[in-house]
């Protein structure tokens, strides 16, 4: 185990009710990275970054975040994470300075006031400070949780879908400042449903049902599905896309804008298949990237759905 | 790990929850509202001792001895003659109906059987479906007919006067001699509005947390349960001493109750009473999944104080096993203390018996409520 892993964790396995949301979970995620979760709804993707963060004990498995135990010392890992929930979590009834103030009170962070008037300016919110959280808008409070989570400067940060609901301005700035963050050495760990996130992460993680299917750099995950993907145009793409879903060779068409996107795993045999319909009057064919998009449909279409077993 | 206490971050709980309840408003309103308006309520309207009952009268004897008795019944007070009535069935319709509380019967010839020695039966019916409404008023007769007549039997009659036994009776009412209901009641209205407000807004004090969401954020921070529990505790106790301060007021200025004992003393217990009433609140949190079912266990808490405690009914009524679980409640023991304290200004060796039970209920019940509390989602 390197000193660089800031999170190393294997066979992390959590039960409800007798399904098995993770199931036989093992990641590692070096320091400065960014690391980005994707994944279904339900696949997993919450329950595990809350047992990361020592909010659920494990059923199975063992590791370590910050080089601390996660089942044993999570008390020493909280001190040092900063967590930012699916859902805004801070509260509603409390001004943002007075949300500020007690996040920075429970974390015992030193010349608070200092650090707290800060983090206000930071935030463009110094004026609006004496403002109830409930009354700001989506984007202020994914602003605001994540302040809240940087005042004690934790080594680690573990976002859960911070962008969800929050329109492209205030993503783009908000992914600006991971990056910062990340330069600066922090680690974050970030799940996400949005393709133009995932791309932006140093890594990512593919879980669907529980079980981590992927991880790799974008290039490699995209690689290693050894799909082709033709990008087609033309007239009537709808009826062309119901036929072409009767192809065996094909496994997948997506609409993708005014083209539809038309992939298989064997190259030569889609080749084949499709110049039948490369002949059709108006359509123009022509040979595109699989996107991650892409990628990830496929494989939650192959993943067995446990869940259902 | 789990009794390593940061003042700081229990300062930050406390903070916190101060606020919120400042702009609760609602809530704040009602924990002063509550007190008050139980207050008058409670002492107001009710009383166990209810006097100036409906009666009805069915005279077949129209004499001086009837005439006498009946006024003799109307002077003890706890009569009042409404009706006259000519016959026994409508007697037994006005008592089936609930128009009058008593029926009283002077039978035909009750004065000549009177004066003949023959001790002619003087009937009284009672509608006693509620016990506690006539059981004074059925007492008091007793003593009207021992001597009721001895005036009006004269002369060759004086024979049949009534003759006292051969010992003296006496009988002091101490403490509350005129038997005056909201001596007992104003008091105990303390323990019982502490009960419901404390129990209750503890027990919805932690569910808020976590049907809000903000359950997960706090248990991802470094705070311990402790300071959270304490955090949480010690602004409610703030409130339940305005609460007691504002009843004792009340029953000073509107009750005039007497205030024998140390208040200083009762402060000290107090502390003990609502800080068990917490504990008890904070554990009935840690187990609801809603506030709807904080709301549900408190009511399940709180019937239980309020019946078999003694404030309601009297505690020495009860069965047995009633008792013991009345025992357990520490409002049973607090109302003993605070009528003792104000009533007959006991002091701390007359108390003791009744404070460390309530010491021992919020040890155990403070350990449950710890122990209970969830460090993870789990």
């Amino acid at each position: 185990m390197s000193d660089a892993a800031v999170i190393d964790v294997e066979g992390l396995t959590k039960t409800f009710g007798g399904r098995r949301v993770v199931d036989d979970f093992s990641i590692r995620v070096e320091r400065g990275q960014i690391f980005g979760f994707l994944g279904p709804n339900g696949s997993g993707k919450t329950t595990t970054i809350r047992m990361l963060c020592g909010l659920l004990t494990p059923d199975g498995g063992r590791g370590t975040c910050l080089g601390h135990d996660i089942i044993r010392e999570s008390a020493l890992i909280k001190r040092q994470v900063g967590y930012m929930t699916q859902r805004f979590s801070l509260y509603e009834d409390l001004s943002i300075r007075e949300n500020l103030d007690f996040i920075a009170r429970v974390y015992e962070v030193p010349e608070r006031q200092h650090a707290v008037g800060a983090a206000l300016e930071r935030l463009g919110l110094a004026k609006r400070s004496a403002q109830l959280a409930g009354q700001l808008s989506g984007g202020w409070k994914q602003r605001l949780a994540l302040a809240a989570c940087l005042l004690h400067n934790p080594r680690l940060l573990l976002l859960d879908e911070p962008t969800a609901g929050v329109d492209p301005n205030a993503r783009r700035e908000f992914w600006n400042r991971i990056h910062m963050l990340a330069a600066e050495g922090i680690t974050v760990l970030v799940s996400t449903h949005y393709m133009d996130e995932a791309e932006r992460c140093h890594r990512l993680a593919y879980i669907a049902y529980g079980k981590l299917l992927i991880t790799g750099t974008a290039a490699e995950v995209i690689a290693h599905s050894n799909l082709t993907t033709w990008s087609v145009s033309g007239p009537d793409l709808f009826g062309l896309a119901a036929e072409l879903r009767n192809v065996p060779a094909i496994t997948m068409v997506v609409p993708f804008g005014s083209t539809l996107h038309v992939s298989g795993t064997d190259a030569p045999v889609l080749d084949a298949a499709l110049d039948h319909f490369r002949a059709r009057p108006g359509t123009l064919w022509i040979p595109a990237e699989p996107s991650l998009e892409d990628v990830f449909i496929r494989m939650m279409d192959e993943a067995p759905d446990n869940f259902n077993a | 790990m789990r009794f390593n206490f940061s003042p700081a971050r229990f300062w930050a709980v406390l903070t916190k929850e101060f606020v919120q309840m400042r702009r609760d408003r609602l809530t704040f309103a009602m924990m002063v509202g509550v007190p008050i308006m139980q207050l008058i309520l409670f002492g107001f309207a009710i009383n166990s001792d209810p006097k100036a009952l409906p009666t009805a009268v069915l005279a077949a004897d129209n004499s001086i001895y009837a005439r006498t008795l009946v006024r003799a019944i109307e002077n003890s007070g706890y009569f009042r003659v409404v009706r006259e009535l000519t016959s026994e069935a409508e007697a037994d319709r006005a008592l089936a109906m609930g128009a009058v509380q008593f029926v009283v019967t002077i039978p035909e010839n009750f004065s000549r059987k009177l004066e003949r020695g023959e001790r002619p039966v003087l009937l009284v019916e009672a509608d006693a479906t509620d016990p506690a409404a006539t059981s004074n008023a059925l007492a008091a007769l007793l003593t009207i007919n021992q001597s009721a007549l001895n005036r009006d039997l004269e002369g060759v009659l004086q024979g049949l006067q009534y003759r006292p036994p051969a010992f003296e009776l006496r009988v002091q009412r101490r403490y509350n001699p005129e038997g005056i209901t909201q001596y007992n009641i104003v008091p105990g209205l303390i323990g019982v509005v502490l009960t419901m407000t404390m129990v209750m807004m503890t027990s919805l004090a932690v569910t808020r947390e976590y049907e809000r969401g903000t359950m997960e954020n706090l248990l991802a921070t470094p705070v311990r349960p402790i300071e959270v529990m304490v955090g949480k505790i010690v602004p409610y106790i703030i409130v339940g001493y305005v609460q007691v301060t504002v009843i004792l007021v009340a029953a000073k200025l509107l009750f005039a109750v007497p205030m024998l004992g140390n208040l200083a003393l009762l402060s000290v217990v107090l502390i003990l009473f609502i800080a068990a009433n917490l504990a008890i609140g904070y554990t009935f949190s840690t187990l609801a999944k809603s506030q709807m079912q904080a709301m549900q266990m408190t009511f399940f808490f709180f019937l239980p104080s309020m019946l078999l405690s003694g404030f309601m009914f009297p505690f020495r009524g009860m069965p047995q096993w009633a008792q013991w679980l009345g025992e357990v409640l520490p409002l049973t023991h607090f109302l003993r203390i605070v009528r003792g304290i104000l009533l007959k200004g006991n002091g701390v060796a007359e108390i003791f018996s009744n404070l460390w039970p309530i010491g021992l209920f919020l040890l155990i019940a403070g350990t449950l409520a710890l122990t209970r509390y969830r460090e993870t989602l789990d």
